[in-house]
């Protein structure tokens, strides 16, 4: 059997052993004992020629519905966005894709510098000092973040308080992340579609690390950032803000409401859903937290001769310097993903990130108002960016079979994480929605809930 | 001499350039003035994010340029150690990128995604198979993460048995830097074991360590030296009988495939890089994914949702009461699980066995070529990377720095240097298997040229790189004085 991948020949390998003065290549593994050795065939299916995988795999994909076919309203954090085409141009140049971390940074300037302004990207939309190279995804991020407060108070202060309105798969990954650290996690409801604020006030003390929000929030409505940051400041705990990227081109940033950490995915821009993964978390933070974030950072510098370059800097908050003493343990990140975003937001650019913000805005609701004449309720109707709860009545989970025989992938099923939201839909409506896909599915759903 | 400075997206913008197109732009004043209505204004942003405006040229232009001043595996050698920088098949990214994989939505319901949740099952199988372990997830996004996961469960299940004093992760002073902060982040009080004259962990050290505060050893095998950790069963049991598991780094695993697994050493929890051993591409520093895989008695702490077969459908199993929980949102890194899937299938076992016998026969062959120039602290056969020591060179006045700046000029990243740090002047070089021999046998020519130029011209190594896109770098002023965005000024 001949591998593509595998240059040595039988030649090769003889004069190779003979210069390491072995018989065979069984001698260079003398050091695995007998009884720990694999004696059978690995049970795998037999390799197969590229044509031939290929068509298997092309099968197999067409085994999925996808959302390039089928007029989408799925989004409760991941969208369906326009990448444009030279993003997939620019990351499937190999020298970016096979290259690894930054380490020798004169042989890595193109990935150092595409991360430096990456960086600076982010601190744009969010309105903060210092971005990182980036995270997993959102997440993670905000579990990162939460861990990283109550790092910050010495390990005094234990308390997490989390909206509702938070991702529930977030929530769920922040509870993974505090639960061995013996941190309490409390969740601040939602009233009205928004984080309580008096709840907020009633709940947070000195004991508050951090207090977490989600704007937009993951129900779509916008939060009311100013009046919380007032009341989580005056107890001194750090203000987190969880923010979709791309509604951030239209939204107040968070920075601009006295966020201390700024965290989301920047899936929205230029990367798409696969299946949820992956994607791209990014982290911004006041100047005063620059040594303590987590995850690689790219800085400016100059060489022997004085020209401007791009290094990896202040390593010494990461692992493998730290070891035990790290707060985070994160080493690779989503560089490519980063890359990609870049390009996305280098793209669409200033008047392009801006245009597409708003019309995610307007088609929403403009759907909204289809809605509301196919007389399908809203839930908690509150200011959106680009996604809303509509009351459908029925079981989610059911009209979305039915929309999908009409060729419509629909909303979100909120059952699915809460049985108390039973009949609600989670809708999210893109740039890339038409007028008539709103048509269709206003009407579909209309004659489906009736 | 002063170059001319590659400008900054930032610096090529000018106003009014626009690099998209949007559907319905012709309404875009339009829509502006119904914002107004449909946000409050404390909403609405007032002052625009600073991002580039270029032309669609202009931007293709500046990253390709971008591109010829990176150094990937397609641009040559990339003996990264530990890093297992092999060669990233084209039919892997084609793969990822068929619209039926790479379009679809995680909330899809299940019976719309058959095809990829088959991918994912047929993955997890095949790793189980390839580690000798009974179920794997692939929640986890990257090594790291997987040590992490895996380490949770570890305690999970230690707390499941009410054995809540067990606080204390045994790890090598030659292991990953990953491994003491993955036990720290889980909760756990790493020690540290030492490592004895053979450059394997000292059993006797081991053997005072283990004991009833023991919650785990996290090892990697082959070692980070690059040597087999021979007494593995004896250390399992050890680990074992003082009621510890054990967990395999599997960092280094493109030594061992077909040939020994780590669930048959004795190992209780294996995660696996799969953008090191199985392809997915490094991607500058990710996305990785780094699937965890457990023996029987763990499968019950597994992150949730685990991934089962129902009458012929796959579905998501949520009822696990004992599970860690979640560790990312959604399912993993999918596009990357896919692109190790389509070369698992593309090698099969046969396949898979050879690539770690022609690894460890590169990895042997290069370092007997370079062994008379260098110091050898472990002469002994490797496994698919060894290390040397440049403390030769160092006498001379040439660092290992020096000599891996000087191997930039002729079109070599560098092997991993400084690690691990019990080898003084370190260097990790790890060749795969998917190199040439005369890839081999050029590089081991420069490297003996450099050993040679540090004693006969030890300044040409220490000026090094001269033929780099840049000069050497001052990381001491990035640190002192951090400049991390672009300031408009």
């Amino acid at each position: 059997m001949n591998f593509r991948y595998l240059p040595m020949t039988q030649e090769d390998k003889k004069e190779m052993l003979e210069l390491i003065g072995v018989k065979s290549t069984e001698e260079l593994f003398a050091d695995i004992p007998e009884n720990i050795r694999f004696q059978q065939d690995m049970k795998l299916s037999p390799p197969l020629a590229e044509t031939e995988l290929l068509k298997e795999l092309q099968q197999l994909s067409e085994q999925n519905a996808h959302i390039k076919t089928y007029p989408s309203f799925l989004g409760a954090g991941v969208y369906d966005h326009y990448i444009p085409s030279v993003v997939d141009h620019v990351i499937r140049r190999s020298e970016f894709y096979t290259a690894y971390t930054p380490y020798q940074a004169e042989i890595s300037q193109g990935e150092l510098q595409a991360i430096f302004e990456f960086q600076t990207m982010i601190c744009e939309l969010t309105d903060m000092d210092i971005a990182n190279s980036s995270m997993y995804d959102g997440g993670t991020a905000l579990a990162e973040a939460a861990v990283l407060a109550v790092s910050e108070s010495r390990m005094k202060k234990k308390k997490i308080l989390v909206s509702e309105g938070i991702h529930p798969e977030t929530r769920a990954v922040l509870d993974t992340y505090t639960e061995a650290h013996g941190l309490e996690v409390k969740t601040v409801p939602l009233k009205n579609g928004k984080t309580d604020v008096d709840i907020l006030n009633d709940h947070i003390d000195e004991q508050t690390a951090c207090v977490l929000i989600q704007y937009p929030n993951f129900f779509g409505s916008l939060e009311d950032l100013k009046e919380m940051e007032e009341v989580v400041h005056a107890k001194d705990a750090l203000f987190v803000v969880s923010s979709n990227p791309l509604a951030l081109g239209v939204l107040t940033p968070p920075g601009t409401f006295g966020a201390d950490i700024v965290v989301g995915d920047v899936q929205p821009f230029g990367i798409p859903a696969q299946l949820g993964g992956p994607h791209c978390g990014y982290f911004a933070v006041t100047k005063k937290r620059m040594r303590k974030m987590p995850g690689r950072l790219v800085g400016q510098t100059q060489d022997a001769d004085g020209n401007r370059g791009f290094v990896l800097t202040l390593q010494t908050r990461e692992q493998h310097i730290r070891r035990d003493k790290a707060t985070s343990n994160i080493c690779s990140n989503q560089a490519l993903n980063a890359l990609a975003a870049s390009v996305a937001m280098s793209a669409l650019g200033k008047k392009g990130v801006r245009e597409m913000a708003v019309q995610n805005v307007i088609k929403t609701n403009r759907f909204k108002e289809k809605c509301k004449q196919a007389g399908i309720a809203i839930v908690d109707e509150q200011p959106v960016f680009n996604e809303f709860v509509l009351d459908v009545k029925k079981p989610a989970a059911e009209i979305n079979k039915e929309l999908f025989h009409k060729g419509i992938i629909g909303g979100y099923d909120l059952a699915r994480f809460d049985k108390e939201r039973q009949g609600q839909m989670l809708v999210c409506v893109t740039e890339l929605r038409t007028e008539q896909d709103l048509e269709d599915f206003a009407r579909a759903l209309g004659g489906l809930i009736e | 001499m002063k170059t001319i400075e590659m400008p900054l997206i930032f610096e090529r913008s000018r106003p009014g350039r626009v690099a998209y197109s949007l559907p319905d732009s012709d309404h875009s004043c339009e829509y502006e003035a119904e914002l107004a209505n449909l946000l409050p204004s404390e909403y609405l942003r007032d002052e625009e994010p600073e991002l580039p405006e270029v032309s669609e040229l202009q931007l293709i232009r500046h990253y390709t340029a971008l591109s010829t001043r990176n150094h990937g595996v397609d641009s040559g050698f990339y003996p990264l150690g530990s890093c297992t920088m092999k060669y990233n098949p084209k039919l892997n990214e084609d793969v990822a990128r068929l619209p039926g994989f790479a379009y679809i939505h995680p909330y899809q319901p299940e019976e719309q995604v058959q095809g990829a949740l088959q991918v994912m099952y047929d993955l997890a199988q095949s790793l189980a198979e390839i580690t000798g372990m009974d179920a794997v997830t692939l929640q986890p996004a990257a090594g790291a993460q997987g040590e992490w996961a895996g380490l949770m469960m570890i305690r999970a299940f230690h707390e499941a048995k009410g054995e809540t004093a067990r606080t204390k992760v045994i790890v090598p002073d030659s292991a990953h830097g990953t491994n003491p902060a993955s036990a720290t982040v889980a909760g756990f009080d790493p020690v540290t074991v030492r490592t004895d004259e053979r450059g394997l962990v000292d059993l006797e050290h081991l053997r005072e360590l283990a004991g009833e505060d023991t919650a785990a050893l996290m090892l990697t095998n082959p070692n980070t030296l690059g040597l087999f950790e021979k007494d593995i069963v004896e250390m399992a049991a050890i680990i074992h009988e003082a009621g510890g598991k054990l967990y395999y780094d599997g960092a280094n695993s493109n030594a061992i495939l077909g040939i020994t697994r780590p669930g048959d050493m004795g190992f209780d929890v294996v995660h696996l890089n799969l953008h090191k051993t199985f392809t997915g591409p490094h991607g500058g520093g990710g996305p990785g994914s780094g699937p965890v895989g457990v023996k029987e008695d763990l499968i019950p702490f597994l992150p949730k949702p685990v991934l089962v077969k129902k009458e012929d459908m796959l579905t998501w199993d949520y009822e696990r009461p004992q599970s860690i929980g979640r560790v990312k949102p959604y399912h993993g890194n999918f596009g990357i699980n896919l692109r190790a899937y389509t070369y698992i299938r593309t090698m099969g076992a046969q396949g898979l066995k050879r690539v770690s016998e022609d690894a460890v026969l590169n990895a042997n062959y290069l370092m007997r070529q370079l062994q008379p120039y260098f110091d050898l602290p472990y002469d002994t056969v490797c496994m698919h990377e060894f290390v040397l020591s440049g403390k030769r060179q160092k006498k001379a006045g040439v660092s290992t720095l020096d000599m891996a700046k000087r191997l930039l000029d002729f079109g070599y990243h560098p092997p991993t240097i400084y690690f691990p740090t019990n080898v003084e002047e370190c260097m990790m070089i790890e060749p795969t298997e998917t190199e040439a021999k005369e890839t081999l046998d050029a590089f081991a020519e420069v490297m003996i040229q450099i050993a040679k130029e540090a004693v006969e011209e030890p300044e040409t190594v220490k000026q090094a790189p001269h033929h780099t896109a840049v000069r050497r770098l001052d990381e001491a002023l990035a640190a002192r004085k951090p400049v991390l965005k672009y300031d408009r000024g």
